[in-house]
């Protein structure tokens, strides 16, 4: 193989983890526009996703098992944000923040339980295990497509929904400030729950698109979580199109690191790379401080 | 006359009350306590849920046959999830506590060698399903294992490799304990079995995708077969991107990749993977006088229609543990540590899962080569590779 292509090939590879990564670190985003708070259950719903998805395949068509899986996995979010927050007196960030990591770890041993420690994966949504697109002697999976163009879609419609509908223009303004939008009226915990839905549906989503490239365990929430959230740092936290940028990123860095290093230092080179950004800018490439870029949008 | 009947017929009844006594002890109350610590959940979880459904299956037909000498095997079962420090915690209520006659298990080579010391003091027999040579060498008086040793793995191999006119490879590992114990195993044996080694990579073990890895070597001169030495996910998404890449080298997997499940999972991708591994996945294709062949089939069998899932060599290395125990014990006549330890060194010719087990006293696996074969995948099956 060339040079030339090689590079291309890394490029590629890089760009398959980089949307794996963004389409985690949307989810991330969208609880911290509607509540501040950095959900470090979303990984869990990445993995819900795809092993609700997985069990309906086996009884229905595909599209049907992927919509039944993200309904289903909204729900949970709903319901854990009735059952976990919305009795709570205090709603501090912090408080809320370590009840994420709880209930992270209460999902995932639900996960082992419902189903068991088995690597389970949906089928490839076009060719199979070895299709690939060659361009210029590089190859991709076609199945990085299908992650990409979930990725697109789910950002204009979340753009759409968070800028020009009630409900998202209500949800942002909960967050922005919470005692002028309770007196104009909003039901800032109906606000946090339709937040919680949403990104679960996303996850979900995400969870689905992945499970033919990375396979779907009970314990893969954690370590996507890890990426997911490098990612939504180095974009900026609040934007999801910065996300995006920031997952695709991360993933081209480890793919050059592995070019020219060797491939355990991949990890290294990219949390290197992070926290020199957050030294220069602290709110990531395309975040303004505060978060504020969040709820003004 | 009469009162010397009456005394005979007394001291009749009243042994006969006697021996139903000492009977009711064999059958019920004294039963024989046999500890397994298994990483039932957590990342080893692919080892220990089939080991402790392998095992809880053995001891119940052992039970219902009669138990061993009239006694019941009581098993003392605990899920250590992977962690090391839970294994001793484990390990040391098994022997103090529970005082078990023998403890199977760890399902990793960490958790064993945490305990190995630990089992060797206390005198306490420990037949390990992890397959670190460490375990073994040096080795230890109390402490024994079932599964083959890595550089029985790294030998058939590099044989293969050399038949294949295979000289120069890359090697791929995952970052846990059995990506780099078969990681040093491969560096090791290279020299001497003549293979270069171009390129040498690691991976984290909850890879995504391992593209750019394998782009590295697709661009690494002089590469002529990959081996891979990880578990699940990793072990398939290798397979896959390799395809994905267009790269038509073999693959070489470690005894890791004896579960049909991998197979599925790795698709078409899979065809053609080699790797080396125990008989149990091949039942079908050995000749009826092959001396595996009876023991195979059966539990095969068995363990296949209790629970619904395809038998995997991790299960078969935990019914080898308990099948050593359980052997040692019936020749050594009452549950002595100290004796059922000298039986398992006397046992030979035993026909266990992974191959036909001879301890001795220098020898704790009591497994040689031929305990391996070649197996490759075709049509999404397991069959014996041949030239």
């Amino acid at each position: 193989m060339e040079s030339g292509n090689l590079e291309l090939q890394y490029f590629l590879s890089g760009i398959t983890k980089g949307s794996i990564y963004a389409v985690v670190a949307i989810g991330f985003n969208l609880i911290y526009s509607a509540t501040g708070v950095l959900n470090f259950a979303q990984g869990e719903f990445v993995m819900l996703g795809g092993m609700v998805a997985v069990t309906l395949a086996r009884f229905v068509p595909l599209p049907v098992a992927l919509a039944g899986a993200v309904a289903i996995v909204a729900l949970v979010g709903c319901l854990l944000e009735i059952l976990f927050f919305r009795r709570l007196q205090r709603h501090s960030i912090l408080h809320l923040v370590i009840i994420t990591i709880g209930l992270s770890i209460v999902l995932q041993e639900i996960a082992l339980h419902l189903w068991d420690e088995k690597v389970r994966s949906l089928p490839y949504f076009t060719g199979n295990e070895i299709s690939s697109l060659k361009f210029f002697g590089a190859a991709i999976s076609p199945q990085v497509f299908w992650v990409l163009a979930t990725v697109a879609v789910t950002v204009v419609l979340l753009h759409i929904f968070l800028k020009y509908t009630l409900p998202g223009r209500a949800m942002r303004a909960g967050s922005s400030n919470p005692s002028a939008a309770m007196l104009a009226g909003i039901n800032i915990a109906n606000m946090r729950t339709l937040a919680f839905g949403l990104s679960a549906a996303i996850g979900a989503l995400a969870g689905c698109v992945i499970s033919p490239i990375t396979m779907t365990h009970y314990e893969m929430g954690a370590p996507l979580a890890i990426k997911g959230f490098a990612a939504a740092i180095l974009g900026g936290l609040g934007n999801p199109m910065a996300a995006v940028l920031g997952g695709l990123m991360v993933g081209v860095l480890e793919a050059y690191s592995v070019s020219r290093l060797p491939a355990a230092y991949s990890d290294v080179t990219v949390f290197a790379v992070l926290l020199l950004v957050l030294f220069a800018r602290p709110h990531g490439f395309w975040g303004r401080p505060g978060g504020e870029s969040v709820r003004e949008h | 006359m009469k009162r010397t009947y009456l005394l005979v017929a007394g001291i009749c009844a009243l042994g006969a009350q006697c021996l139903t006594q000492n009977i009711h002890a064999a059958a019920g109350g004294d039963s024989i306590k046999i500890g397994a610590i298994f990483s039932v959940t957590g990342p080893a979880s692919f080892l220990g849920a089939p080991e402790e459904k392998t095992v809880r299956l053995f001891v119940d037909k052992l039970n219902a046959a009669g138990g061993i000498h009239g006694r019941r095997v009581e098993l003392v079962l605990k899920d250590s999830g992977g962690s090391p420090e839970k294994a001793v915690s484990f390990a040391k209520q098994l022997i103090e506590e529970e005082k078990v006659l023998a403890i199977i298990g760890p399902s990793t080579s960490g958790e064993t060698m945490q305990i190995k010391a630990l089992c060797e003091e206390n005198e306490m027999i420990l037949v390990s399903c992890a397959a670190a040579e460490v375990i073994v060498n040096p080795t230890a008086k109390y402490v024994f294992k079932t599964p083959q040793k890595d550089s029985q793995a790294v030998t058939w191999i590099y044989r293969t490799m050399k038949d294949k006119g295979v000289r120069k490879i890359a090697v791929v590992s995952s970052n846990d304990g059995f990506g780099a114990a078969g990681k040093k195993q491969l560096e090791d044996m290279a020299p001497a079995e003549g293979i270069e080694i171009l390129a040498n990579e690691v991976y984290d073990k909850q890879a995504t995708d391992l593209t750019d890895i394998l782009t590295k070597i697709k661009g690494t001169r002089g590469v002529q077969a990959i081996v891979n030495w990880s578990i699940v996910p990793a072990q398939s998404i290798v397979a896959k991107n390799m395809r994905q890449l267009g790269m038509e080298m073999p693959l070489f997997q470690s005894h890791g990749f004896g579960n049909r499940k991998y197979v599925e999972q790795a698709g078409v991708a899979a065809e053609g993977t080699l790797f080396p591994a125990g008989r149990l996945l091949v039942v079908d294709e050995l000749p009826d006088n092959h001396p595996q062949k009876a023991l195979l089939a059966a539990y095969k069998k068995d363990y296949e229609e209790t629970y619904k899932e395809d038998v995997s060599t991790f299960g078969g290395h935990a019914y080898d543990a308990i099948l050593v125990v359980t052997e040692a014990l019936k020749r050594a006549r009452r549950p002595d540590r100290a004796r059922v330890r000298d039986a398992i060194e006397n046992l030979k010719g035993l026909a266990g899962t992974a191959g036909v087990f001879n301890f001795s006293p220098t020898d704790h696996t009591g497994l040689d080569l031929t305990s391996f074969e070649m197996l490759t995948v075709k049509d999404g099956k397991f069959a014996i590779y041949r030239k």
